[in-house]
């Protein structure tokens, strides 16, 4: 680290700034973030653009592996499942969340159990997560099937069923990822003035009017954040994947950044598997641009 | 708002609030929140339980859901005949290498984004807000190549490396000291202390709340990931636990309590933590959504 500087500042510190220490300062988080986060941003642009196995020379292939992509019905299978995957995801979780929010935001006797039961499984790991699925969700041993036949019911085939295995995750997801959106809407609900609601309780208002007329609308920043967040996550959907059906039975639960990984570091096709990425990754920056320009708007307007 | 409220109003009037009351001796919520609250809990408590149960009465049918007696078989498994404690080692290792560096390099570039004025610093300050917003997909095969070209893959040091500043550790830190008062430090500056002084002395101190955010961002992060271990570790004595976890569950298949109990060490001492800070923990949730 520099020298301390003297309290009162030369004229040349003045115009400056304080370069040498800032500088000493962000240089380890510069270096960090440039050199594993710009540079292969830009990297994964060039490597989209070449035919790339990893381990020989790369070779440029022009706009080929982009070409190739438009015509993958493999791809196309994996886009389909993430959408479906997508579609229940975001809004349950949601949902759900603020439900469970509201319901966690009353000072009612055993909330804080309630809160620890419900925001507990968000703590563990995905791959955790799904291991412990895997094995309640097992046909022949797992509880799951137990409880289906106490209660007359049929068993199922759960993650080993292809028309059921990406509907069982979903549930899986839902199950882990409640957390989130639960916090963001505890912490949001506590942002709603208090005068908003004793003012409407004053005029009248039912309980269930407050919530539709005065607490919903408070809360309209948070949902739209949350839908980008949640989609974000959703298509980046990996871990429990990968700890439950590994893509089967029958590649129904094979979901696009499975896909990404299939093709870079079990086939070799990294070339192509960076241009698959840098498609979704464009689709996600918009994402993000919307909500952001949807701030500023709000920001704007208010 | 105001107009949402007259909407509102008039029906309530003629219901008296004794009328709404139901006759339960509790808040009719409980009706609601305790099922729900065992469904989240029953999953966690069935892997504790069934770790502790043998393989036969786990395989009867149907099912034991309390066992008659305990077993310790799928424990022994685990930690005798399994690389789970040395999974345990290295999760442990990397994530607390990892924290510390965050620690240490976020407040300093932090710091200096907040308070100092230095050419550059809204452009770098910018990129790096940029790359927050850039899925780990596209990353992940140049930080492959990188770490290959670095010679570390397949070592702790491969997926300690590229977490040891996050940005958003940076923006977080920034953040708090942005919003930090700057009269407390200036007091400090103009009794001779360096930047550095101040920032260790002074707003370190204040920081207190912010760092443990950090701190347990850091540590779920990279406690619980499995994508990047996948890619950069390839042999089984340097894996992390959920990594090493998912290869044994592939293994032994059949071997439930054995799995769980593998399941339990990886999950448990995040819960353990969580349940001692878990105010730190939801404001390091509820913080990762400043950056929306």
């Amino acid at each position: 680290m520099s020298a301390p500087a003297p309290p009162p500042r030369t004229f040349a510190q003045r115009i400056l700034g304080e370069h040498p220490t800032a500088w000493a300062f962000v240089l380890p988080a510069v270096v960090i973030i440039i050199g594993l986060a710009i540079v292969p941003i830009v990297w994964s642009l060039v490597l989209s653009f070449k035919s790339a196995d990893l381990i020989s020379p790369s070779q440029w292939v022009g706009l080929s592996n982009y070409d190739a992509l438009l015509s993958d019905p493999k791809l196309r299978e994996a886009i389909q499942h993430t959408v479906v995957y997508t579609a229940l995801f975001v809004p349950i979780s949601i949902a759900l969340g603020l439900f469970l929010a509201i319901a966690l935001n009353r000072p009612i006797r055993l909330i804080g159990i309630y809160r620890t039961a419900i925001l507990a499984p968000f703590i563990a790991s995905v791959a955790a997560q799904g291991v412990l699925f895997s094995f309640i969700f097992d046909q022949r041993f797992g509880v799951a099937n137990a409880v289906l036949d106490n209660l007359g019911l049929g068993r199922m085939g759960f993650l080993g069923d292809p028309d059921q295995a990406l509907f069982v995750i979903v549930l899986i997801g839902i199950w882990g990822g409640i957390g989130f959106p639960l916090v963001i809407y505890l912490a949001a609900l506590q942002d709603v003035p208090r005068e908003l609601i004793d003012a409407a309780a004053v005029d009248g208002a039912r309980r269930w009017g407050v919530l539709r007329h005065v607490v919903l609308p408070q809360l309209y920043p948070v949902t739209i954040f949350l839908a980008v967040w949640q989609t974000l996550l959703s298509l980046q959907l990996f871990d429990l994947v990968y700890a439950t059906t590994r893509g089967g039975p029958l590649d129904a639960t094979f979901v696009i950044v499975y896909y990404i990984y299939n093709q870079a570091f079990e086939l070799f096709n990294a070339g192509y598997a960076a241009a698959i990425a840098y498609v979704v990754a464009l689709f996600l920056l918009v994402l993000v641009a919307a909500q952001l320009g949807y701030n500023r708007w709000r920001a704007r307007r208010a | 708002m105001s107009a949402g409220v007259a909407t509102a109003s008039g029906s309530a009037a003629e219901r008296p609030a004794v009328e709404r009351r139901r006759r339960l001796p509790f808040s009719p919520w409980h009706l609601i929140l305790f099922p729900t609250a065992v469904v989240f809990a029953l999953p966690l408590l069935w892997m504790v339980l069934s770790s502790f149960m043998s393989n036969a009465q786990i395989n009867q049918f149907p099912p034991t859901i309390i066992p008659d007696s305990l077993h310790i078989d799928g424990w022994r498994t685990v930690l005798d005949d399994s690389q789970f404690p040395r999974w345990f080692l290295n999760s442990t290792i990397v994530a607390l290498v990892t924290v510390v560096s965050n620690l240490v390099f976020c407040s300093l570039a932090g710091y200096a984004f907040a308070r100092l004025r230095f050419r550059g610093s809204t452009v770098v300050f910018l990129l790096i807000l940029f790359t927050l917003v850039i899925p780990f997909q596209l990353t992940m095969i140049p930080t492959f190549i990188v770490m290959d070209k670095l010679g570390i893959v397949d070592t702790l040091a491969a997926l300690i490396v590229p977490a040891l500043v996050l940005p958003l550790g940076v923006f977080l830190m920034r953040q708090f000291f942005v919003n930090l008062p700057r009269e407390v430090e200036e007091a400090a500056r103009i009794d001779g202390c360096s930047r550095l002084g101040v920032l260790v002395h002074v707003a370190l101190p204040l920081a207190r709340p912010a760092l443990a955010t950090l701190a347990a961002l850091t540590f779920l992060l990279m406690w619980n990931d499995l994508l990047w271990p996948l890619i950069a570790i390839s042999s089984d004595e340097n894996a992390t636990l959920p990594l090493g976890l998912t290869t044994f569950q592939g293994q032994h298949t059949q071997d439930f309590s054995a799995v769980m109990a593998g399941n339990v060490i990886t999950v448990v001492p995040v819960l353990i933590a969580f349940l001692l800070a878990q105010r730190t923990f939801i404001e390091s949730l509820t913080s990762s959504a400043v950056k929306g």
